[in-house]
C-alpha cells in the first residue's frame, strides 16, 4: 500500500512537470561552453551535458516528450483497437474470423521489432514515432475488447436493445463498451509503461525524437559516449525513466489486484496460509 | 496429437503468410519514393530507373507482391543495396551470434527466475517474498539500453573483469546476455510465483499434504509441473522480446548478430536487408511459439484433447 502511494506521488510529480514543461522558465537548448560535461553543482543539481546544456532542464523537456508520445499512442491504439475489436466481435461470423487472423498475424511477430522497422522506414520525428507505436499497439486492445464483447454480447439488456431496433453502433458504444472498461483501463496502464520505454528505446537507436529536442532515450545514447568522464549523463535519464516505468507498473499491479477476484480466492486458501 | 500438430502447423503457415504480407505492405507504405530515399537526391534519372526496374517498382502492386512472395518462398530475399551481397548470406553469417546470445540470456533468466519464483511463492507475504518481487518489478522497469551501459561501466571499466564489447572469447557474451536476461528473469519469476500460488490453492495439493507427503515432493513433483505450463507459454512469447531486445543490446555491445545488422540496415536504408531481418526473426518467433504450443500439449492432455473437439 505504501509502495502504491509512493508510486502515485512519483507519477503525479512527473506528470505535473511534463504537462507544465512548456510554460516553465526552462531553456534546455542553452549552451554554456564553460560547463561542458561539468558534474552536478548546487545551482544545477544534475550537471551539464557534452554541449554544456543543463541536464535537469533537458530531463523535464524529455518527460514532456515521453508523456506526449505516451498519450498520443495510447489514444490512437486504444481507439483503433477498441473500435476494431468491438465491431468485429459484435458482428460475428466471417468478420470475427478475419479479425482473429489479423490479430494472430500482428501478435505473431514481436511488437518492438515491428515498431523499430516502421519507425526506421517512416523516418525520425515525434509524429512518426506515435504512428509506428500506434500501428503496432492497437492489437492488444483489439484482442481484449473482442474477448470481452464476445462474453457479454448475448446478455439480456443487449437482446432487449436489439429487439427495440437500436442501431448496432449505439449498442456497441452505449450498451457494451461501458461494461468492459476495467480490463481496458488495466491494459492502458501497462501500455503507458511500455510506450514510454519503447519511445526511449527508439530515440536511443536514433529512430525517435531528433536533436535538438530532448528525449530520455537520446540523452542516454549521447551520455554513453562520455560514460567514463561524466556518468551523470546516463544515470540521470535512466533513473527518471526507471522511476516512471516502475511507478506505472506498481499502479498497474495495484489496479489488477483490486479488480482480480481470483487472487482474493487464493489469499484465503488454507494451503497458501500454511506457507506463510 | 497428430491432429493438434497438423492444426498448429497450418496455423503457423497462415501466420507466416500474413507476416510476409505485413512486411511487404510496410516496405511499400514508406512515404515518398523509396528509390529516392535509397539513392539520395544527387542520383541521375537513369540510375533511378535502373534501380526501380531491378526492384520491380515499375510493376503494379499486385504483380510486385506476386514476385515478392514467389521469391521469398524460394528462399530468395534479394541483394543488399549496401554490400551487394545476397541477404540470405548476410543472415546466415549473423544468425549464429544472435542465437548464441538468446540462448545465453535464456539460461541466465531461468537460473535466476526458477529459485526466486519458487521461494517467493513458498514464503508468500514474507520479507523475502516482498523483497524478491520488488526486485523483479525493478528488473522489469529498467530498460536494457540503460542497464547495458551501467553493467559495462561496472564490470568492464570499473572492475576490468569482462570485455566492454565485441564477440571474442566466452567472457564477451556475459554482459550482453545479462542485459537481456535480467528483464526476462524478472517477468518469469513473477509469473512462476503467481502460477505456483494458484496451483498451491488447489484440492489435489491439499490431498498430497493430507497423505503426509513432504513439502519438497509436493512442490517439485505435484505443483511445479502444472505451474510450469503458463511459464512455458510465456517463455515462448518472451523469446520474441529477447530477439527484438537483441536489436538494442547488440547495438550497445557491438555484438555482430541480426539485431545490429538490422539497425545498420535501417540507418543505411538498405530495405532488402531490413526485410530479411524482420522475416527471419518472425520465422524464428513463430517457430518457437509453435514448439511451445506443442510442448504444452505434450505436458497437458487437456490442451490437445480440447483442440480435437
Amino acid at each position: 500500500m505504501k509502495g502504491t502511494a509512493l508510486a502515485s506521488i512519483v507519477l503525479c510529480l512527473w506528470t505535473l512537470l511534463a504537462l507544465t514543461a512548456p510554460w516553465l522558465p526552462l531553456d534546455p537548448a542553452r549552451i554554456d561552453l564553460t560547463h561542458i560535461l561539468a558534474p552536478p553543482a548546487l545551482h544545477n543539481w544534475l550537471g551539464w551535458d557534452d554541449l554544456g546544456r543543463p541536464v535537469w532542464e533537458r530531463l523535464i523537456m524529455g518527460a514532456h516528450v515521453s508523456f506526449l508520445v505516451a498519450v498520443g499512442v495510447v489514444a490512437l491504439s486504444s481507439t483503433l483497437g477498441v473500435i476494431f475489436g468491438a465491431t468485429t466481435a459484435y458482428l460475428g461470423g466471417w468478420w470475427d474470423r478475419l479479425a482473429v487472423r489479423i490479430i494472430d498475424v500482428f501478435l505473431a511477430f514481436p511488437g518492438i521489432l515491428l515498431t523499430i522497422t516502421l519507425a526506421g522506414l517512416l523516418g525520425p520525428g515525434i509524429g512518426n514515432v506515435i504512428i509506428a507505436l500506434g500501428t503496432v499497439g492497437w492489437v492488444s486492445y483489439a484482442r481484449i475488447t473482442r474477448a470481452q464483447v464476445l462474453s457479454i454480447k448475448h446478455r439480456d439488456h443487449v437482446r432487449a436493445a436489439q429487439s427495440l431496433g437500436v442501431h448496432e453502433m449505439r449498442i456497441i458504444f452505449r450498451h457494451l463498451l461501458p461494461l468492459i472498461l476495467s480490463p481496458l483501463i488495466i491494459e492502458t496502464t501497462a501500455g503507458i509503461a511500455s510506450v514510454i520505454t519503447v519511445e526511449a528505446g527508439l530515440s536511443f537507436l536514433g529512430l525517435g525524437v531528433q536533436p535538438p529536442a530532448a528525449s530520455w532515450g537520446s540523452m542516454i545514447r549521447d551520455g554513453t559516449r562520455y560514460l567514463l568522464v561524466a556518468p551523470h549523463l546516463v544515470i540521470a535519464p535512466g533513473i527518471a525513466l526507471a522511476t516512471v516505468v516502475l511507478a506505472v507498473n506498481l499502479l498497474g499491479d495495484a489496479l489488477r489486484d483490486h479488480l482480480d477476484v481470483q487472487k482474493n480466492r487464493t489469499q484465503t486458501s488454507p494451503i497458501t496460509r500454511k506457507h506463510r | 496429437m497428430i491432429h493438434f500438430l497438423a492444426s498448429r502447423l497450418a496455423s503457423a503457415l497462415i501466420v507466416l503468410f500474413g507476416v510476409s504480407c505485413v512486411v511487404f505492405l510496410f516496405i511499400h507504405m514508406v512515404p515518398g519514393d523509396p528509390v529516392e530515399v535509397m539513392l539520395g537526391e544527387s542520383a541521375g534519372s537513369s540510375e533511378r530507373e535502373a534501380l526501380r526496374t531491378s526492384l520491380g517498382l515499375d510493376q503494379p502492386l499486385v504483380s510486385q507482391f506476386r514476385h515478392y512472395f514467389t521469391a521469398i518462398s524460394h528462399g530468395d530475399l534479394g541483394t543488399s543495396l549496401h554490400s551487394q551481397r545476397p541477404v540470405v548470406e548476410l543472415l546466415v553469417l549473423r544468425f549464429p551470434a544472435t542465437a548464441e546470445l538468446a540462448a545465453a540470456a535464456l539460461c541466465i533468466a531461468l537460473v535466476l527466475a526458477l529459485p526466486l519464483g519458487v521461494t517467493a511463492a513458498l514464503h508468500r507475504g514474507s520479507g523475502w517474498d516482498r523483497g524478491t518481487m520488488a526486485l523483479a518489478l525493478l528488473g522489469m522497469s529498467v530498460p536494457s539500453f540503460w542497464l547495458g551501459p551501467l553493467l559495462a561501466l561496472f564490470f568492464a571499466v570499473g572492475l576490468g573483469l569482462l570485455p566492454v564489447s565485441g564477440r571474442e572469447g566466452l567472457t564477451s557474451i556475459i554482459l550482453p546476455a545479462l542485459t537481456l536476461g535480467i528483464g526476462m528473469a524478472a517477468i518469469l519469476a513473477r509469473m512462476l510465483r503467481a502460477s505456483l500460488l494458484e496451483i498451491l490453492s488447489l484440492d489435489y495439493i491439499r490431498t498430497a499434504y493430507a497423505k503426509g507427503l513432504p513439502t519438497t515432493r509436493v512442490i517439485w513433483l505435484h505443483a511445479l509441473p502444472n505451474a510450469a505450463l503458463p511459464v512455458i507459454t510465456l517463455l515462448g512469447l518472451q523469446l520474441g522480446g529477447l530477439l527484438s531486445g537483441a536489436v538494442i543490446t547488440e547495438t550497445i555491445f557491438s555484438w555482430p548478430g541480426i539485431g545490429s545488422l538490422m539497425v545498420e540496415a535501417i540507418n543505411r536504408r538498405d530495405y532488402p536487408v531490413v526485410q530479411g531481418c524482420v522475416l527471419l526473426i518472425s520465422l524464428t518467433y513463430v517457430g518457437v511459439n509453435t514448439l511451445t504450443d506443442l510442448a504444452c500439449a505434450a505436458l497437458d492432455p487437456r490442451i490437445r484433447l480440447g483442440a480435437n473437439q
